[in-house]
């Protein structure tokens, strides 16, 4: 079970080329709204968290990963919420009435 | 036993299935028409592989997981419905949010594990934790004062970047000594202590115009320290969705400092704000034209084409909803409208274009500098809200200046500028502007928000229309 670093590194190296790749093509008007985005992507480490406070291996581990849960579903909620709420507010002239 | 092994199978596909929903949803975002159905399939994958962790045959406790989102998701729903105003700082605190999260796991890690971490792990680790307590309390700063809970001004002192590095190279070597000794569980605490001291620090010296640039970075900071816990917990749905978010993050601070003419080293190591300094002394009162709300609707009714340039003043001001009753005013007349949008006006990254949204402007009458710079040539009006450095023409002709070189909206090449100001200071970086002083700017002093609306009335005949 313990990792194979190599594999997880070409992983990684991989998906940060995607990431270039398909970042680059999001228009400047979205910045904001992709921030937003990629912060709620950044907490499915609240998937880790969880499996650290389910194995309850220790006290201290289990603290520890119930707060690491709080603050990574409250990233995942209120960024979604608000990602979606930004990307609404964008509409072009043709779906405008005038 | 077989059923063990099928359900982590499973489990490895609903993660898998996972991270392609959030590359998609990544490249749905590269345009305003599918961006919506990508937050849909990030959402969808979050679901799947949160799902799929809570079949974990290694669970033996629910209780707390449950309480534990269930507070989460209390917690996040207002931090969902912030103003729109507020949402840089509510990106900041995000961040600080996610880095708390993966520097709590990594201090676990640690303890379950020591003295058993091999060295590499134990690097990684290190990593992870140091990323990790540094973006928590700079962003946690970077927060503070977007919220103006903290003083906006840079506050300098000799030294500091002397001072900032080396409390940087003391968590760095700690961090050397564990991977020596990874048992050595006195010294772990200092891995977390020192960069949450960095991380203080690292955004003292920072001013609101520099914002844009330290949320991308915090931002791509975050990423960086979730990947390293990817490793940590050997989850490559963790390091794929890090690496995305730590690419996304770096590419916006690199935009940022080019667009304030800053090298990527410079930005990277902190080093923000400080060349600045010296600029306001040499302030003479020169003459400047101003005119009244009605002088400036009579231009703005007789012009063909019009660029709006707005900056953080119109975000303050909360002008926003005005800009666009004065564009439909425009439009009325048979004006075209659009906005000129430097990459750093605002507070983060896209700041303008959210706020303009909001307000029900379309976007495609959002452009960005690229775009719009060919256009002023041919405008008759140029009209800046709460717009400064941004505009200034020094940066192309005056190599003495300190922001020389840095790409501006060219606004001085239309026939008019209107320039929407609440007085002559100069802006963030102290900066004088000598857009100000040109023959056919006009300067139009007052509050963003009471000024646009003055000249709407004048444009809608003075009154209710």
């Amino acid at each position: 079970m313990q990792s194979d670093l190599i594999t997880n590194l070409y992983v990684f190296i991989l998906a940060a080329f995607i990431g270039f790749e398909v970042i680059r093509r999001v228009s400047p008007l979205l910045h904001t709204p992709l921030m937003s985005l990629t912060n709620a992507l950044d907490a499915i480490a609240v998937v880790g968290a969880i499996i650290l406070a389910g194995e309850h291996r220790s006290t201290l581990s289990t603290v520890l990963a119930t707060i690491a849960i709080v603050a990574a579903t409250s990233n995942l909620v209120g960024g979604f919420i608000i990602t979606d709420r930004m990307l609404k507010m964008f509409k072009s002239s043709r779906s405008q009435k005038p | 036993m077989t059923s063990v092994i099928a359900t982590h199978h499973i489990i490895e596909i609903t993660y898998l299935i996972a991270a392609v929903l959030f590359i998609l949803s990544l490249k749905w975002m590269s345009s305003p028409s599918t961006a919506r159905r990508g937050v849909f399939a990030a959402e969808a994958g979050m679901l799947l592989a949160v799902v799929g962790t809570l079949l974990y045959h290694g669970i033996v406790e629910y209780k707390w997981i449950v309480i534990a989102l269930v507070i989460g998701s209390i917690i996040g729903v207002p931090l969902g419905e912030v103003a729109m105003t507020a949402v840089p700082q509510r990106t900041a605190l995000s961040h600080a949010f996610g880095a708390c999260c993966v520097t709590l796991v990594g201090t676990a890690e640690f303890y379950l594990r020591t003295p058993n971490v091999p060295r590499l792990m134990m690097g990684v680790l290190a990593l992870e934790v140091i990323l990790g307590s540094l973006t928590f309390t700079g962003s946690l700063m970077a927060a503070g004062k977007l919220q103006e809970i903290l003083p906006q001004r840079p506050i300098t002192y000799k030294g500091a970047n002397i001072v900032n590095l080396s409390v940087l190279a003391i968590a760095v070597l700690v961090a050397g000594f564990l991977v020596a000794h990874p048992g050595n569980k006195a010294l772990f605490p200092v891995i977390i202590a020192v960069p949450l001291l960095f991380g203080v620090l690292m955004i003292i010296p920072i001013g609101g115009a520099d914002m844009p640039t330290v949320i991308s970075l915090l931002n791509s900071y975050a990423g960086l320290s979730a990947a390293a816990m990817g490793f940590v917990l050997d989850s490559k749905l963790l390091i794929v969705a890090g690496a995305l978010d730590g690419a996304s993050g770096l590419i916006l601070s690199i935009n940022m400092s080019k667009a304030m003419n800053r090298s990527f080293t410079n930005v990277l190591f902190g080093a923000f704000g400080q060349e600045h300094a010296s600029a306001a002394g040499a302030q003479e009162a020169r003459p400047v034209h101003s005119a009244t709300a009605e002088e400036a609707a009579a231009i703005l009714a007789a012009a063909n084409k019009v660029v709006i340039v707005p900056g953080y003043g119109m975000a303050v001001a909360q002008a926003q909803h005005k800009v666009r009753e004065l564009y439909d005013a425009l439009l009325k007349r048979g004006v075209d409208v659009k906005f000129g949008i430097h990459p750093v006006a605002g507070r983060m990254p896209g700041h303008m274009n959210v706020l303009l949204a909001e307000a029900d402007i379309p976007y495609d009458k959002l452009l960005d500098m690229d775009d719009v710079n060919s256009d002023f040539p041919q405008t008759d009006v140029a009209l800046v809200i709460g717009a400064n450095d941004v505009t200034n023409p020094a940066a192309r002709t005056d190599a003495s200046s300190p922001i020389f070189g840095m790409p501006i909206l060219d606004v001085d090449k239309a026939r008019t500028v209107m320039v929407i100001k609440r007085g002559m200071s100069p802006g963030f970086a102290g900066i004088d502007n000598p857009l100000y002083y040109l023959d056919n700017t006009l300067m139009l002093f007052g509050d963003a928000k009471a000024f646009v609306g003055a000249i709407v009335r004048e444009l809608t005949g003075g009154g209710h229309s």
